[in-house]
């Protein structure tokens, strides 16, 4: 195995979110996700700054990383400039990258986010579509979605939209040329091979579970998706 | 302090933004569950503004909620946002309006990580060409959606049939914005009014004559949280954070939530759907929720657009009080309908929160 350090070095993000922590705790008093749960980004900070290799190991192979929620307000506050989220962003890189995520209960839900917004931009050309929003999946979207839904073609054509067609507009079908441009980047830039590690290293612990695990929405996703691992 | 100090350190709080010939990128929550929004955006902008804007039919996500959620590598994004650049350049624009606040933020993030390591920018530069064969130059001009209706909202005024005014007493309506942490709080620079007063919002409630109201949580993220969203079993993230920026509006009475960002709309009025569900509590007069509008459908409204033909149907909570306060005329059979005025079904009513 590679040394955890030098591979976090690499990236700008880690360089650029951790100047010298003082451990004042003033991004965890602003963290939305301190307020809700026990994930407190001062230890994060205080933790990667002590440069043990061990520690960085658990780090990235435990729930903690995976509970903020890059909403950047420890950016603005820090008085000494660091970043936690960016550090967290790092640490979220390097925990897919070494197969650590698949370590921690938040690190194997990666599965969930990759087959549902990652592999929507690839299908749709952008994060969401219509078509996936069910309300099983997402019944906090209520009775007006489920009419949304249910007369799409209806309303959607109302509202002028270019929903299903090959034009400019509101919920167009992006062209076939842009998908592969997309495709291409993912290829070229490591997306795709992103995609894959956590699709491998995934299938390896479904395995273990003995849950179905094949592609999209199955048993081993339903299970992770709704936490009932 | 003299005034002219003083004047000094505002200058920090302003933003550029250009007068005309922009080149427009989507939303993906935006589209999808306002869908009405993003069309009216550009009617305001091209018939009421007589600007120039390019809608692109070859643009895509910026894929920035699946990059906040930690599965695309920071070199995929900023090679995609590239691939924008690139084409908003082979359009022959300079000038780059983003729908959406996580977006926003990403763009700006992209272009401040290339000034601050220009190697970066041009291995990216390196990337697209070996992906599409496309070469880009960055934008003149990067703007926020609500930035271009900020800088006209003088213009907008003078063209309004409704002020935001109690149509039985002409006193203000009590307003509510909400920025969306990216906007301002990764760069405060690149946002009208920084993170400490940001005036993008709240200086269309002051020129469309509302009130602001200033609540302890006013700051406070919707909830997103990028993946503590998308994943089912997490949502509780989501629903605890934007409850506390209900409860504690809430004594203030607010008669509109305006929300900057797709997702933050989005969140601030399903969350008032799900927490009558599960508490029975609502949080505007006589069992409504409080509407929560996105800036360009208050524009509409005031503008004396039909409030079902811009889409507010489409939101969890009623908009009807809303009309009724501000005197805004609508046909409540009208609501359902689809297109030629087509006959369509009713949604379902929500156990608690009263709808019409």
């Amino acid at each position: 195995m590679k040394n955890l350090y030098d591979e976090l070095g690499k990236d700008v993000r880690y360089r650029e979110g951790l100047k010298a922590c003082i451990n004042c705790g003033i991004c965890t008093s602003v963290c939305p996700a301190a307020e809700v749960s026990d994930y407190d980004p001062r230890m994060v900070v205080d933790m990667v700054q002590q440069r043990n290799e061990h520690t960085l190991r658990e780090l990235l192979s435990s729930d903690t990383i995976w509970k903020c929620g890059e909403c950047l307000s420890c950016k603005t506050r820090c008085p000494r400039g660091n970043v936690p989220c960016y550090i967290v962003q790092a640490l979220r890189s390097l925990s897919i990258e070494t197969g650590l995520f698949a370590e921690s209960r938040e690190g194997r839900k990666q599965l969930v986010v990759k087959r549902t917004v990652g592999d929507h931009i690839l299908k749709y050309g952008y994060c969401v579509y219509i078509d996936e929003v069910s309300l099983d999946g997402y019944p906090e979207q209520g009775p007006v979605w489920e009419w949304l839904r249910e007369n799409r073609e209806e309303t959607l054509a109302r509202f002028n939209t270019s929903y299903g067609k090959e034009q400019a507009g509101t919920l167009r079908n992006t062209a076939g040329e842009s998908l592969e441009d997309l495709k291409r980047i993912f290829d070229e830039t490591g997306g795709t091979a992103r995609f894959r590690k956590i699709e491998e290293f995934s299938a390896q612990k479904a395995a273990e579970t003995g849950k179905q695990f094949s592609e999209g929405r199955d048993e081993y996703f339903n299970m992770l998706n709704d936490g009932e691992e | 302090m003299a005034k002219s100090r003083r004047n000094e350190i505002w200058e920090a709080y302003q933003k550029d933004i250009a007068e005309d010939h922009y080149y427009f990128a989507r939303s993906c929550i935006r589209q999808n569950f306002f869908p009405a929004a993003e069309g009216l955006y550009l009617k305001i902008l091209r018939e009421e503004l007589g600007l120039d804007v390019f809608d692109d039919p070859r643009q895509t996500s910026c894929t920035g909620i699946a990059y906040h959620s930690g599965v695309l590598p920071f070199e995929t994004i900023m090679t995609v946002v590239a691939r924008q650049f690139a084409l908003m350049n082979e359009a022959g624009y300079k000038n780059f309006i983003v729908s959406c606040v996580t977006s926003f933020g990403i763009y700006v993030e992209v272009l401040e990580t290339w000034k601050h390591f220009p190697e970066i920018e041009k291995r990216i530069h390196e990337a697209l060409f070996n992906a599409t064969g496309k070469t880009f130059e960055v934008p003149q001009n990067l703007v926020h959606a609500s930035d271009v209706i900020y800088k006209f909202r003088e213009r907008l005024a003078d063209k309004i049939r409704k002020k935001l005014v109690y149509a039985s007493t002409g006193e203000p309506l009590k307003v509510v914005d909400h920025i969306g942490c990216h906007y301002a709080k990764i760069f405060p620079e690149k946002g009208i009014g920084g993170a400490e007063f940001p005036y993008v919002l709240a200086g269309l409630i002051d020129s469309w004559g509302g009130a602001q109201v200033d609540y302890p949580e006013r700051r406070h993220c919707c909830g997103f949280g990028f993946r503590q969203y998308i994943i089912k079993s997490n949502r509780g993230y989501s629903v605890a954070n934007s409850k506390k920026k209900f409860e504690s509006m809430a004594p203030f009475k607010p008669d509109l939530i305006i929300a900057n960002c797709p997702g933050c709309t989005y969140f601030l009025d399903r969350w008032q759907y799900v927490i009558s569900e599960m508490e029975e509590k609502t949080y505007g007069e006589d069992g409504f929720g409080i509407p929560v509008l996105t800036y360009e459908e208050l524009a509409g409204l005031l503008l004396g657009y039909d409030p079902w033909d811009i889409g507010l149907q489409t939101h969890q909570v009623a908009a009807e009080p809303l009309l009724e306060k501000l005197g805004i005329a609508y046909d409540p059979a009208a609501k359902y309908r689809g297109l030629n005025g087509l006959k369509l079904n009713v949604p379902g009513q929500p156990a608690h929160l009263r709808s019409c």
